[in-house]
């Protein structure tokens, strides 16, 4: 079956490779012109990069959160994280203009960290009735982060910038800009070699501690790979919403909540996903693009749709 | 102090701040401020009372105390329908649509969508309040991506007119549609008053008040009507104030603890109307209209709700 999904993926990744304005036949690959030549690696190869690691690395960290918080239904679009980073990006603008897009992809991790943190502790001083009390909670936090974000945007009048940033889109993904994206793949590393305790943490508190297992720490490793990841997306390409819920929860479906098992899954069902809805953005109003953020909005909220009137039947 | 002192110093301090802001730095051309502060002060009033009503009551029938209507999808419903009349007629929107045209399509679409989410919730027989919620939050996303991204390639100039629709704001005020909300908004308030009092029971949860022989089903939708009616006009009005609720229903809570909704419901409209007029006051006297009175809102309301669930030991 991941045999079958790697294909898959590669498949996409070429299709993906030879879709644009630019006509390109894969017949002509081993006789590219100069100008050919260029599109392929200033656009095209980083654009393909850039989506297979957004793909994977949300939503791995998605699940991630969904087993430290217990909670199906809880995502970075559900937590305000993405509205943290938003806010790391807004006052990185307002404070240090000047400063290259590392600085300022520090300043979003630093808040996407802080964001998580607290809202981690808010999940651990409620006792909600509901499973889907938390994820509203979440969405109420980010609310409350983008009222403040807002404050100071209407003030330097960039409303209409945030807004921007916020729309996930990557045609703007070029040679020379998008190699903050590669700050992904320590985080899917740690993931991975935490995968078994990530798993254990998913089961409770008290169980984690009765394994012997150092809750507290775990924790926060899972929420600094998922700020990591977050911050980087967003500075890099925007807000991919829904991503980070729908996919785990799929995988979580059909191959349960062992993560060293299921973890490569869910890197290769988001890559899939993204890369789909991605091509599909690219020729739906070919020659013009519909961003990223609206396409996985649109089919993540419908399929999302149908995983609540499942999952709490 | 008791109850009844605090209710009327609550009172007297809304009587205060109505005086201040009418009287306040007056000028010599009484003539033009006043009808024109009076009129704010009209709308501020009518949206006041509604948010504290409509919160209250959708509190109680979901039992908890930190969520309000705005969450279910209203306000990115209004947002949309306002970005898509931008988006399709450009800067000659106001020459093509009347604001008054605009409130009522408002009012409609926002009516409309309540039903169809009360349809797909509890048309099939089984009840459950949270999955109305969760699913009017997942639309309220879907239609905020659609709306970001039209505000996106929108022209800047045309997007300060979408901005005046996103931010509350009191300066613009039409006394038609004034009119209009206000008997909408009374003629719901002294219906709905009728109903007020089942909230008493109610609050002790479902099986509860179905053992104490209320038509549970018949009054939850009868509180539905209510809410989407208030909320809708008020936001059709002036535009969302998603914090607000949460800020009046939880002060309400805070200072005068009683379970009687008949009460509360008043109580909670006295303070709405004086956060809002304490947060218009201070956005054209202090701020001098660099920001808006529903970002000033928001922002107290949202620190006041973090503050909330970290102090809060009980179960939400």
């Amino acid at each position: 079956m991941r045999f079958l999904f790697v294909i898959l993926l590669l498949l996409l990744a070429i299709v993906s490779l030879f879709t644009g304005v630019k006509e390109i036949s894969i017949s002509e690959i081993f006789r590219l012109s100069d100008e050919q030549l260029l599109i392929f690696t200033i656009s095209r190869i980083p654009r393909t990069a850039t989506l297979i690691l957004a793909g994977a690395g949300i939503s791995i960290v998605g699940f991630i959160m969904q087993q430290i918080t217990q909670n199906k239904f809880v995502s970075p679009t559900t937590a305000g994280s993405l509205e943290a980073a938003k806010m790391g990006i807004l006052f990185s603008l307002l404070l240090i203009p000047q400063e290259s897009l590392i600085y300022k992809m520090l300043f979003a991790l630093c808040f996407t960290f802080g964001a998580s943190l607290l809202f981690m502790y808010m999940v651990r001083r409620i006792r909600a009735r509901s499973t889907v009390f938390i994820p509203l909670i979440g969405i109420m936090f980010g609310g409350i982060l983008g009222a403040i974000s807002t404050f100071f945007a209407y003030k330097h009048n960039i409303v209409q910038n945030v807004q921007g940033w916020l729309m996930g889109d990557f045609s703007a993904v070029l040679q020379g800009q998008y190699e903050t994206i590669y700050f992904i793949l320590p985080a899917v590393l740690l993931s991975y070699y935490y995968a078994d305790r990530f798993t254990i943490v998913g089961m409770g508190e008290s169980f984690s501690k009765n394994l012997g297992l150092s809750y507290l720490s775990v924790v926060n490793i899972g929420l600094f790979a998922v700020s990591l990841t977050v911050s980087v997306t967003i500075v890099t390409v925007g807000a991919i919403p829904f991503l980070g819920l729908i996919v785990p929860n799929l995988a979580s479906m059909i191959y349960g909540d062992n993560l060293r098992k299921t973890l490569p899954y869910t890197a290769l069902l988001g890559a899939i996903f993204l890369l789909s809805c991605d091509i599909l953005g690219r020729i739906l109003i070919y020659p013009y693009e519909i961003p990223i953020g609206l396409m996985v909005g649109i089919i993540g909220g419908i399929v999302f749709f149908f995983l609540i009137l499942k999952r709490t039947r | 102090m008791k109850q009844h002192t605090r209710i009327v110093l609550i009172g007297t301090l809304l009587v205060a701040l109505v005086i201040l802001f009418l009287g306040y730095d007056m000028g010599r051309n009484i003539d033009y401020v006043l009808p024109r502060r009076a009129t704010r002060l009209a709308t501020i009033l009518v949206v006041g009372v509604s948010v504290a009503y409509s919160s209250i009551i959708f509190q109680t029938i979901t039992n908890n105390k930190i969520l309000t209507p705005a969450i279910m999808g209203y306000e990115s419903i209004f947002i949309l329908f306002q970005t898509i009349i931008v988006y399709i007629y450009g800067d000659k929107t106001f020459q093509v649509i009347t604001q008054t045209d605009n409130f009522f399509y408002a009012v409609m679409l926002m009516l409309l969508f309540s039903w169809l989410m009360y349809k797909l919730i509890f048309g099939r027989g089984k009840q459950n309040m949270y999955h109305l919620l969760l699913i009017g939050l997942i639309l309220g996303t879907l239609f905020q991506t659609l709306s970001q991204f039209m505000q996106i390639i929108i022209d800047p100039n045309e997007f300060s007119i979408i901005e005046g629709y996103m931010f509350v704001s009191f300066n613009k005020m039409n006394n038609d549609l004034l009119l209009l909300a206000s008997v909408v908004l009374i003629g719901t308030l002294l219906w709905g008053q009728r109903y007020i009092k089942f909230l008493d029971v109610i609050a002790l949860g479902r099986e509860h008040a179905i053992n104490l022989g209320l038509d549970y089903n018949r009054l939850i939708k009868r509180y539905m009507l209510i809410i989407s009616l208030l909320v809708s006009v008020s936001t059709a009005l002036v535009g969302p104030v998603t914090f607000l609720g949460i800020l009046v229903t939880n002060l309400t809570y805070e200072l005068i603890p009683t379970s009687r909704h008949r009460i509360m419901v008043w109580v909670c409209g006295l303070i709405a109307c004086v956060a809002l007029l304490a947060g218009q006051f201070l956005v054209e006297h202090l701020f001098n209209f660099s920001t808006t009175v529903s970002i000033v809102i928001n922002f107290v309301g949202g620190l006041y709700f973090i503050f909330l669930i970290l102090k809060s030991r009980k179960r939400i």
